[in-house]
């Protein structure tokens, strides 16, 4: 790879190939990407007693979330600090403490080393200090439920976030506009053989790849009336949502005389919705009509806020493999009948059986695949789509606006912190 | 009623060649339920995907829960609930969205189309069942080994075991729920195109 590349030009909308296919720039995303940015980890209703935890991933690494004797949530590096070993191996569970198959040594639920094998007869006199050999920890910040970590010290979330905090705000909170959600349940995990970025860029708000969906979108299965893969019965002005901290998102304004028939097809969720519609905007406000439809937080936390309610972390595995986690939320306090129906629906929509996900992961495979080459790494992508389009609106505070929807915004905004966050930003 | 669920009651007790008949038309039953399940993965494997669905029955459930790493005292619950997410719980109406999916020709994950093989094996059901009348369901317990190879180099291996409700429809069966469990909980298969 020549370093003299501009990898990001984010003016012209043009990106380098290399930063999907180069080993050496994949080295340095592990460090300067997710060795620093907030990522997200799980979420609280995983957790919900002390001494709970689940494993999760920050970049290839693996990390456990518990919920400490103090109701905290903690994040910490799963090694044991003597030699390494993963101290859990379980996606979840309850107990005290985390013990080392290795050697012994065990840690407290807050990553505090709590017994070290052999201490009184090998430690105890030269005055080992066990506050130095605790768990590493990370910097945890939460947002509605939704638990983010990161490994730089002065880590500030809320300017991490930005304005791109409306967009989780709006995403998870109940359809009520205050109640709790909650996760669905198990984790879906798996791997696909597609650079991270490609499949986290596509979530930022890829609006142009309609085509992928066709055939979904010719069977239907949408919740309302199945046809299409979403309800199409409110008409919603889509825009594109691009800020400066890397995030992005399509985000539909709903026309409030419009009347709501989401999710018809249950007569039990098309009530309880419009229960919900109706609470949401006495205490949203206007906000009840700002959806986020898809976003990317950077760099690699992506969500659905509405149809389907899903959370996918692109967990980079290597510079070609990715594992994807995906998540579904309802509301915590919903009916068993609305719980299911969206269960049903957010299972035929997404994973690697979704029928709607499947076609993505095609084309982002054999566009890794396609791009490696000698030849075909030497010409960048296009991202130009829009480029003049973008203005603002007092809806979106702190995101730059894409009116049209169809744009490229979102490859903009991700690849320019990215550039930033790689100290490529001087080739920008 | 089949044949032999008519004839079993009038040969209760009775031996051929000292084997008891009841016990025969137990090994009759199982034979003619292998032979329905290879036959409905001959019909997969050919891709004569309409075809299949008809060995379904319109109340299916078809489900492939997920399975997790857990301690040893938990290991029992290692295959995800009925209420939990999933990797596919479709019903009938679902099920044959997906072949459609695939019929329109522009299923990009399945176009062109996947080479597929299914390895239907370990095939049982309860020793005392010997005939099913007209509706009456049982379990099926088998194994399956499938391989999936797509365009140029991909493949996937996927084992696991099924458990089926088969219920008794004239001279042959319909499948009315499908329970599918892998040996894997991260799924080392990029997608879950094609079928169980």
């Amino acid at each position: 790879m020549n370093a003299r590349v501009k990898l990001v030009d984010r003016q012209a909308g043009i990106v380098s190939r290399e930063i999907y296919v180069s080993e050496e720039l994949y080295q340095k995303e592990r460090e300067r990407v997710f060795g620093k940015a907030w990522l997200y980890i799980g979420h609280e209703s995983q957790i919900p007693d002390s001494g709970d935890f689940i494993l999760s991933r920050m970049g290839e690494e693996s990390v456990i979330m518990t919920r400490a004797r103090t109701g905290e949530v903690q994040v910490m590096l799963n090694s044991c600090r003597h030699r390494g070993m993963r101290v859990c191996r379980y996606d979840e569970g309850h107990t005290e403490k985390f013990y080392c198959p290795y050697h012994g040594w065990s840690y407290n639920l807050d990553g505090s080393l709590a017994h070290v094998t052999e201490y009184e007869r090998e430690y105890k006199e030269q005055g080992f200090d066990h506050s130095q050999w605790g768990l590493i920890k990370a910097k945890v910040a939460v947002v509605r439920g939704t638990v983010w970590a990161t490994w730089d010290p002065d880590g500030d979330f809320d300017s991490y976030l930005g304005g791109a905090r409306q967009l989780l705000e709006l995403s998870f909170v109940g359809w009520d506009g205050e109640g709790a959600v909650e996760v669905v349940g198990s984790t879906q995990k798996w791997q696909i053989p597609s650079n991270w970025k490609i499949v986290a860029e596509n979530f930022a708000g890829d609006m142009l790849h309609v085509v992928s969906h066709r055939s979904v979108d010719i069977v239907g299965i949408g919740p309302n009336t199945e046809s299409g893969r979403r309800d199409a019965s409110h008409t919603a002005q889509y825009v594109q949502a691009g800020y400066a901290e890397g995030h992005a998102s399509v985000v539909g304004f709903y026309n409030d005389t419009d009347p709501r028939r989401d999710y018809s097809a249950s007569k039990i969720t098309a009530e309880y919705f419009q229960d919900c519609y109706a609470k949401r905007k006495r205490v949203l406000g206007d906000q009840a009509l700002i959806s986020p439809a898809v976003g990317t937080i950077f760099p690699n936390m992506s969500f659905h806020g509405n149809q389907p309610r899903t959370i996918l972390v692109a967990h980079p595995v290597s510079v070609d493999k990715t594992e994807m986690w995906r998540q579904y939320f309802v509301d915590r306090d919903a009916p068993r009948e609305v719980k299911d129906f969206l269960r049903k629906y957010y299972l035929r929509y997404s994973g690697p059986a979704g029928l709607t996900e499947q076609d993505d992961m095609e084309n982002w495979n054999y566009a890794t695949n396609a791009s490696k080459g000698f030849m075909a790494r030497q010409f960048p992508y296009n991202y130009a789509a829009g480029i003049g389009n973008e203005t603002t609106t007092n809806r979106l505070p702190g995101a730059t606006v894409e009116v049209n929807g169809q744009g490229e915004l979102h490859g903009r905004s991700m690849y320019g912190k990215w550039a930033e966050f790689m100290g490529e930003a001087d080739h920008v | 009623m089949s044949d032999i669920a008519k004839n079993s009651a009038d040969l209760q007790g009775k031996t051929i060649g000292g084997l008891p008949i009841d016990r025969l038309a137990h090994l009759i039953l199982i034979r003619e339920i292998e032979d329905f399940l290879y036959t409905e993965m001959d019909v997969l494997d050919n891709r004569e995907f309409e075809r299949w669905l008809e060995f379904f029955s319109d109340d299916l459930r078809y489900w492939m829960p997920m399975r997790k790493n857990l301690a040893f005292r938990d290991h029992h619950h290692d295959i995800t609930g009925p209420d939990d997410a999933a990797w596919i719980d479709d019903d009938k109406n679902i099920l044959t969205k997906r072949v459609k999916q695939i019929l329109t020709g522009i299923h990009w994950a399945e176009e062109p189309l996947s080479r597929v093989s299914h390895i239907i094996t370990n095939v049982r059901i309860d020793r005392s069942i010997t005939a099913l009348a007209e509706g009456e369901e049982v379990e099926v317990k088998s194994g399956f080994l499938v391989h999936r190879n797509r365009l140029e180099t991909e493949t996937d291996f996927l084992a696991g075991r099924r458990i089926d409700i088969l219920r008794r429809s004239g001279d042959s069966f319909l499948i009315a729920k499908r329970t599918i469990v892998i040996d894997q909980s991260v799924l080392l298969a990029k997608n879950l195109t094609f079928f169980f």
